[in-house]
Parts: C-alpha cells; structure tokens; sequence
C-alpha cells in the first residue's frame, strides 16, 4: 500500500443549515446541521483513475472541494504523497498546492470571460513561477496543442470556443502547473455525448503521456466504467463499497451498488426490463438510522436499523454492508 | 396502420435574427403510429425540443413554421387559429417537460392544478375530477395519494413531482404525449422509475409518445422507433435496435460508438472530430460531410434526402442511394 498517492482518512464535513437566530429563538428550533460526508476512507494509488460514484446529495463533489482546498473538512484528514494536507501552512502548502489541479464540470463558469485563453493558461505557470517572459508563451503553445487546439487560440476569448473546447482550456489550465494529481468533477456531464467522448480520450492519453492520477467524479456509471481502475460508490455522504472497476460492475456487493447498477439505461438493454428501483434517496438533513440505505434496502435487517455498517474489506476493496458481513448478501 | 396518429412533412422552422435568419428545423419528416414510442435524439441544438414546440404550437417568437405540415390523425394542425390550438393541446397532445418546477404551478396545489386540467378538457364535475385525479396519482404511483392530492408542489420531491406532471398531462386522456427531456433533471434511480411510469401509463392508455432526450440508453430501453436528428435535419429514422446495434448513417454510427456502455470496455471510445455546426453556418450539401469519415464529393453540394431503405428503416445518406432503393 505504499504507491497510496492521496490518502483519505475518516473524513467528514457537516454544514450548518439552521435558520438565522431570530428564527430560531422564535420558532424554538435548535440549530440544523446537514452532514454531508461523514466517515470516508480510501487511498487513490499512483497513476490510477479512482472514482467516486453516486446520486446527488452523495457528497461526492464535497469530497472533491475538500481534498484541493476548497472546503475545510470537520474531521479526519487528508495525506497527500505522506503530508497531511490540513494544518499545513502556507509555505508548505503552496508547493503541495502546485501538485495538484482540478477540472470543474461547467466550462461556461469555469474560465473567466474577460480573459484571452493564453492568459488563463499562463495564471497558474506565473503563480509558481515555472517559467518566465518569452518561455510563458511558449509554455501556453505546448500546451494548447497537447490538448488539441492550437497556439493561436491563446489570443481569443473563451466565448469563441465551443463546450468541449472549452473544457480543453480547461484541461490545458489544469496541466500547467505540472502537477501529477487532478480532481475532475464531472467533467463531461455538460457536454454533447460526441464531445464526451473526445474528452475522454483525451484525458486517457493525456493520463498514459504524463502519469498523471485521476480521481474522477461522476454520477453517469457507464463514463465511470470506461475511465476508472477502481471505483467507489456513495450514498448519502457514506462509502457503501469500494472495488475494482471491473468487479463492481460483474459482482456488485452492496445492496445499493446492485441497485444502482441495475437503474442505469445501456444501449445493451433495448427491450428488458429492469427490475423496479424501490423508493428515493432520503433528506439528508433528517437521514435514516443506522444504515442510510435500510429504508430502500431488500436485504434489511432489525441490526440495520439501529448501527450504521463499518466498512469491512472484501477482496480488493470494502463494503459496508451487514448483509455481506454475515453472509446474507 | 393504415394513417399515422401524428405526420410531419417537410416541417421548416425558421428564426429571423438581425444577421438573417436561421433554420433550426430544416424539412423534417417522420410519422407517429398510434400507441407508438418514437424516440428523438441528437446533440444539443439538433432541433429536438424545436420539433416538440412546433407540433404544439409554442414555438417561442420570432421564430415561426416556415414551411412543411404537421397532420393530427389527417388533420392540418400546423396553420389553425390559437383557440382550436388551445383545444388540442392539453386535451389531445399532452406534455411533460424537463423540469417539473416549471410545469407545476408553485402557488396552486396539485388537486387545484389537476381537478382544473381535467374540468377544462372533460367537462366532469368538480367531485368527479376529484376522483379522477386521485386515481390518476394513484396509477403514477404516488403513495397515500388521496392525502396527497392536497399538497404544493414544492412538499414533494423532484422524481415524485414528475410523476405529478406525468399525471397532468395524462389528465385528459391525450392521445399523444410529448415528453422533452422528462428524465434528465432526475438522478439515476429515479430516472430509472419515471420511465418504467411514463412507458407503462401510456401503454395501457394506448397514448402514443414522442420521447425526446439526448441520452441514448433511455431510448435504447424505452421506444419503439428511434429519429436521429442532426444539424436541424433526420438522419436517420428505424427500429430502435436496429438503428443501435446496425447504423447506416456515419452519424449515428459514430454516435453509438462515442457512448461508454456498461457492458463493453473498448479502450478508445470512437471519436467524431469537431462538433456539430452552427445554425448560421451549416456546411452545404450533407450537413455532416465536414466530420463524415466516408465523405464523397458528392456529399459536398447535393443534401441527400430520406431514403426507404426497407424495414421501416430510412436514412438521408449518399452512401446508401447507389444500392437500389430510390437511386437517382
């Protein structure tokens, strides 16, 4: 387990979603808090694409925040390549920092309207200061080539490309700092599907000509199953299971993985039927008891009801499932 | 079959802008059996929800039909006065949109909205609509749905208000419903239970649908027939496992290759380069000769019209005009 790049450990965050305090004394209501992760864990090795599946309200995207920065979590930690990231400060941070990258879901939102694109590429080339006067341009007309677009694009704006070209900014952004981590969060989801798939192919050659490691973030199972090695499934804020790509989707463990496997609509399904999906993800303000997934779940249990499953592993990966623990599953 | 439920011919959508005008929809043509799921996809901009518009009369000003007609069980409805308009729509094309907080009143409750749907168009009385929307959330499967019926639209949940919707449009008993994206805004397990819902309604209903959506797998599962539209034009129209599993256009070919699937792991997804043109700059001839790996001179200046290819299958490519059917 040594080649673990980013190491996730028991990490949580909660939001407070009370109402203002004059509501509140009003009304006579206590503070609210929503959690939107809690307990996760999970390595993401050197050169593999991890990712991390599940329905909105999952916190996948949370998770994401969190381990670039973006959110400060309320427990647990974060070791990045054997440095915990949270506590760590600004000196340190910044050369971790540049490591690191992300790629947003929205190219619309992503890159800023009032700049040329040789600009946005070259922000984060000047900001660790790798290079310097002539070789910056330089550096941008590498880059838009090795994303496919070419060194004349630099002088335009981002309003004259088109979605997938402008995640291909996006991208070219993200690869300017050199780094050998990138958190894509949905990349792909805004995008036409015959653009979705030269992204795609685009990060894979990009990942096999650089190294890089992914963590990648979707909720369309069938972009996972074609970009990750390993894989782990969400349900609200809790890991249910983590396996191997290519035993999730032959073996699913989890009640939920099966369940969620079992909803998705492929090309191979014209004219089966699927079993019926039960029920709705619940409030994650007010979540089950125990295992979130109980009231939705075929194989519930009294035990269910009342603990919440602590991850047990399971060949290459875990579930947490008192189904699979005692072998009901 | 001898007449189709709905039959589009030649339809021209046209929007004039101040670089002149664009057409969106650029003669279209296809026809909906009755009972029949015809599915309709293609990328963002192919003139999938603009043909939905058109055949409800609620293509957004300035835009306009400029050409072509849309036939009702025989009947023009493409040129009639609003009012008659208004007494199909509703009542004999019902329809349910992407998002439902849109199509849900937030200031009336679901039994005002329903009991108001079914008066209008059936003419019951205000106990017997009642009645009617109970049983109709009922079928739609919202639970306790006599206790519900009384509730905003915002108590419920987004999948649970699409059924609400679902349910409005099926509330005159229509005899098409046009569903435009009805799943996108919904996660997966859900999504999952709306189709099961709206498929399941309508086929016991014998109401046909025209399912909009860009995202194959839901057509795969769901219709009968599946339209490829590209650049404002078909591409390709047929069975919708043949036009999945046996594509004839370069299109759609490509298109099916571009989508991961669960079951098949390909290393390289198939890649179409570029991306769909522009309505003010659609190349001539076949719009998609600039991307089509197997383009022809010919492909260059003439635009290919739909070809019977036999099956039910027809497909607007040069590719296919020199084998027979329909040679010119």
């Amino acid at each position: 387990m040594s080649d673990a790049l980013v190491r996730i450990e028991g990490l949580s965050r909660t939001f407070d979603v009370s109402k203002p305090w004059l509501n509140r004394v009003i009304e006579r209501e206590p503070k609210a808090f929503l959690t939107a992760v809690a307990d996760v864990s999970f390595e993401i090795r050197r050169g593999e694409t991890f990712a991390l599946v599940g329905e909105s309200g999952s916190g996948k995207s949370t998770i994401a925040k969190m381990i670039v920065g973006l959110l400060a979590p309320s427990g647990g930690r974060i070791v990045f390549d054997g440095q915990p990231m949270t506590g760590t400060d600004g000196a340190a941070m910044r050369k971790l920092r540049k490591r690191f990258q992300m790629i947003f879901q929205d190219p619309f939102a992503s890159l800023n309207p009032r700049w040329r694109v040789g600009e946005i590429i070259a922000e984060p080339i000047r900001t660790f200061g790798l290079a310097s006067g002539a070789e910056v341009r330089r550096e941008v007309a590498r880059l838009l080539e090795v994303v496919g677009l070419g060194a004349r694009d630099a002088a335009k704006f981002p309003h004259e490309f088109s979605g997938g070209q402008r995640q291909r900014i996006a991208i070219a952004r993200a690869l300017s700092s050199r780094p050998e981590f990138i958190v894509c969060d949905e990349p792909t989801s805004a995008l036409d599907v015959s653009v979705q798939a030269q992204i795609l192919n685009l990060m894979r050659d990009l990942q096999d000509e650089f190294g890089l490691t992914y963590l990648f973030i979707s909720h369309d199972l069938s972009v996972v199953r074609h970009m990750a090695g390993r894989i782990g499934v969400l349900y609200l804020g809790r890991l249910a299971e983590v396996a191997e790509a290519k035993r999730l989707f032959t073996d699913p463990r989890h009640p939920y993985s099966r369940m969620l496997l079992d909803a998705v609509p492929d090309l191979a399904m014209t004219g089966r039927r699927r079993k019926q999906v039960e029920g709705e993800i619940p409030n994650p303000i007010d979540p089950p008891s125990g295992c979130a997934f109980h009231p939705r779940c075929p194989l519930v249990a009294d035990r269910c009801r009342r603990e919440v499953p602590r991850a047990v592993p399971s060949g290459d990966g875990m579930t947490a499932c008192f189904a699979v623990e005692e072998g009901r599953g | 079959m001898s007449e189709p439920l709905l039959s589009v011919r030649d339809l021209v959508v046209e929007f004039p802008t101040r670089r002149g005008t664009l057409r969106a929809l650029d003669r279209v043509s296809f026809d909906i059996a009755e009972g029949e799921v015809l599915g309709m996809v293609g990328e963002s901009g192919a003139g999938k929800s603009i043909t939905g518009s058109a055949i409800i009369g609620l293509i957004d000003r300035p835009g306009r039909i400029a050409g072509g007609e849309i036939r009702l069980r025989g009947e023009r409805i493409d040129n009639i006065p609003e009012d008659r308009m208004r007494s199909i729509r509703g009542r004999r094309i019902g329809m349910v949109f992407q998002d439902p907080l849109t199509s849900l009143n937030p200031l009336y409750t679901v039994a005002e909205q329903l009991i108001e749907t079914i008066r209008t168009h059936l003419g019951l009385s205000e106990r017997e609509a009642r009645e009617r929307a109970v049983a109709l959330l009922d079928q739609v499967g919202i639970p306790a749905a006599r206790r519900r019926i009384d509730d905003y639209p915002h108590h419920f949940s987004g999948g649970m208000r699409q059924r609400v919707v679902i349910a409005l449009a099926l509330a005159a008993e229509p005899e098409l419903v046009i569903a435009d994206e009805p799943t996108t805004a919904l996660d997966v397990s859900v999504q999952a239970q709306i189709i099961d819902v709206l498929r399941d309604i309508c086929a016991d209903r014998g109401a046909a649908v025209m399912l909009i959506t860009h995202d194959m797998g839901v057509i795969a599962e769901t219709a009968d027939r599946v339209a490829v539209l590209y650049a404002g034009r078909v591409a390709e129209i047929g069975p919708v496992r043949d036009v999945i599993q046996a594509a004839e256009h370069p299109y759609t070919a490509g298109l099916m290759g571009s989508i991961p699937t669960l079951t098949q792991t390909a290393e390289r997804l198939t890649q179409i380069p570029g991306a769909m043109p522009r309505l003010d700059a659609i190349p001539q001839g076949c719009a998609f000769n600039p991307r089509c790996p197997q383009v022809m001179p010919r492909c260059r200046t003439e635009r290919p019209d739909l070809l019977a290819r036999g099956q039910g299958r027809q497909v607007a490519c040069w590719l296919h005009a020199r084998e027979g059917v329909g040679d010119v």
